[in-house]
């Protein structure tokens, strides 16, 4: 099955051992990306490698620049302003609806329920407006820098993001009145793909995977980031392990980031977006007009880059698809001397070698949909 | 609406504010594989035990299996390349306790060409991350179930993220 198969999500391609229509032994078969991405963290200075970072989980960029940056501002031992954290956490949260709408409109597309694709898509193109006001890119928004970011929201952006958390509540809803109760759908996810807890830690399974066999974990409360301890919102888990399961956590966790990013912007703090530290941090334009000493600093991050101390840190976030961690080692240099990303999608994705077994053809396009893998993060 | 549980209080989770496991772990170790342990090391609040390549998988199943440690997830494993150094090649573990919620990193140095004992027995997510860890670093995981290439194609030749491979070829 695969790797060109329309169900695969990308390029995955399944080799299935078949009895009838029964699936006797699975084994996955990736790498067909082929991008090398750790070993251009390598040849890339610090800041370069922000952008290389929206092309692993493509559908929740803005999550992967967060997860990166973190863990270099934890070498460097730099905090950013509260605005900024604030901001990011609204981003992260886009990127979790944004993610977690596709992957309802192409899994319920997979099972033959084609009008939540429509609808998933509608509100998709309307996060991606926003981004493009923010960035200026719809898919590539590396708005995250290295002790801040690009630039602050322009005028009247914060409103239509608080205006579409207002109306993709009332979507999801409507896609679950269409899925949740809907006997085909019911039939062809519950009790499918049964993943145990056990196995489901086991197999170092995160995110809705996890959550869905009913193991309540998620970093955002486990080991909070920007400031999470301070938003009020649950975590959602399942009860069985199934497809099923998985769906409904999903469809949860959209509302549940919908009240983050309410939170978010009925709270958000004024000031300045970026740190103070002016080697690491761009100095804004005028200063660098006015100012030699901003002049220099301007020229040496973008010319040299920042180096941190010589030293290792791991910080992971709680992305779309589950634990997404970035382990960096420094030597001091200007680049990372090894960026090792913690995929959730690759970690995850393993787990259908042992769930796939014992369940019909058909149901392995329902398992495939619910582990939601992006065949760009499992093949950085 | 279907069965979903809806819960996730910050305070079920322990360990508020200290997520790695700084404290008496490395000593225990010590106490418990005394030629083991070669050094500890912190930085930005985060431990890591370098631990001899002999004592290796025993150190891992202890960390496991103890239940004061109790680390049930393998959250990573991979490496890192030191041509210059005598044993050139770190593989690193991140652990993590779910009960504790307190990470731990753990190291080993070895010589060229690469060998560990594998940990699949202990976690079963290590297959695969193994195997990515042979297909860029050739290092050979002693008893894993299928050591092969997981993300280079089957006949490749090199190992793509060691320090002498070049970006370009």
């Amino acid at each position: 099955m695969g790797p060109s198969h329309p169900s695969t999500h990308g390029v995955l391609r399944l080799v299935l051992e078949l009895e009838g229509e029964e699936v006797r032994s699975c084994k996955a078969d990736i790498g067909y990306l082929h991008r090398g991405f750790e070993k251009i963290a390598e040849n890339k200075t610090w800041q370069q490698f922000i952008t290389w970072t929206d092309r692993m989980d493509y559908l929740a960029p803005a999550s992967n620049n967060v997860a990166y940056v973190l863990a270099v501002e934890k070498l460097l031992g730099l905090d950013v302003p509260p605005r900024c954290k604030a901001l990011r956490v609204v981003l992260c949260e886009m990127s979790r609806i944004s993610a977690h709408l596709l992957w309802l409109g192409t899994h319920a597309l997979d099972l033959g329920a084609a009008t939540v694709f429509f609808y998933t898509f509608q509100q998709r193109e309307i996060l991606y407006d926003l981004y493009e006001k923010l960035t200026g890119a719809r898919l590539t928004t590396s708005a995250q820098r290295i002790g801040g970011m690009s630039r602050d929201t322009p005028e009247g952006w914060l409103d239509e993001v608080r205006e579409f958390t207002r109306q993709v509540v009332p979507v999801i809803d409507e896609c679950e009145r269409l899925l949740t109760r809907n006997r085909i759908w019911v039939e062809r996810t519950r009790d499918i793909g049964v993943l145990s807890a056990e196995d489901a830690i086991a197999f170092g399974c995160t995110g809705p995977v996890l959550r869905g066999s009913g193991v309540e974990w998620d970093l955002r409360k486990a080991q909070p980031y920007l400031g999470y301890e301070q938003y009020d919102f649950e975590i959602p888990v399942g009860t069985v392990g199934d497809v099923y399961d998985r769906y409904l956590v999903r469809m949860e966790e959209m509302r549940q980031s919908v009240r983050i990013i309410e939170q978010a912007l009925d709270n958000m703090p004024e000031g300045p977006i970026n740190a103070d530290a002016p080697k690491v941090v761009l100095p804004p334009k005028e200063k660098v007009l006015t100012s030699m000493e901003d002049l220099i600093h301007h020229f040496i991050i973008l010319t040299e880059g920042i180096k941190p101390p010589v030293g290792e840190v791991y910080h992971a976030i709680e992305a779309p698809k589950g634990e997404l961690g970035f382990y960096i080692v420094s030597d001091g240099a200007n680049s990372a001397y090894r960026c090792r990303i913690r995929p959730a999608a690759f970690v995850n994705l393993q787990v259908i070698e042992k769930i796939a077994v014992g369940q019909m053809v058909p149901d392995v396009v329902g398992i495939i949909g619910s582990l939601d893998p992006v065949m760009g993060e499992v093949d950085r | 609406m279907g069965e979903l549980r809806v819960s996730g209080a910050f305070d079920s989770y322990p360990g508020k504010g200290e997520f790695w496991d700084i404290g008496p772990t490395a000593d225990r170790l010590r106490q418990e594989f005394p030629d083991a342990v070669l050094e500890v090391r912190d930085f930005r609040g985060e431990r890591t035990v370098v631990v001899a390549r002999e004592k290796l998988f025993e150190v891992l199943a202890f960390l496991r299996d103890d239940p004061e440690t109790d680390f049930d997830f393998l959250t990573d494993v991979t490496a890192v390349h030191w041509p210059a150094r005598e044993e050139p090649f770190d593989i690193v573990y991140h652990l993590y306790s779910m009960s504790r919620n307190r990470r731990l990193r753990v190291k080993c140095r070895v010589p060229d060409p690469p060998t560990v004992p594998s940990v699949v027995a202990l976690w079963p997510t290590a297959n695969w991350l193994e195997r990515e860890c042979y297909d860029m670093f050739g290092v050979t995981f002693e008893g894993h179930p299928d050591l092969r290439r997981i993300l280079m194609p089957e006949d490749y030749e090199g190992w793509p993220l060691r320090k002498e491979f070049p970006l370009k070829c």
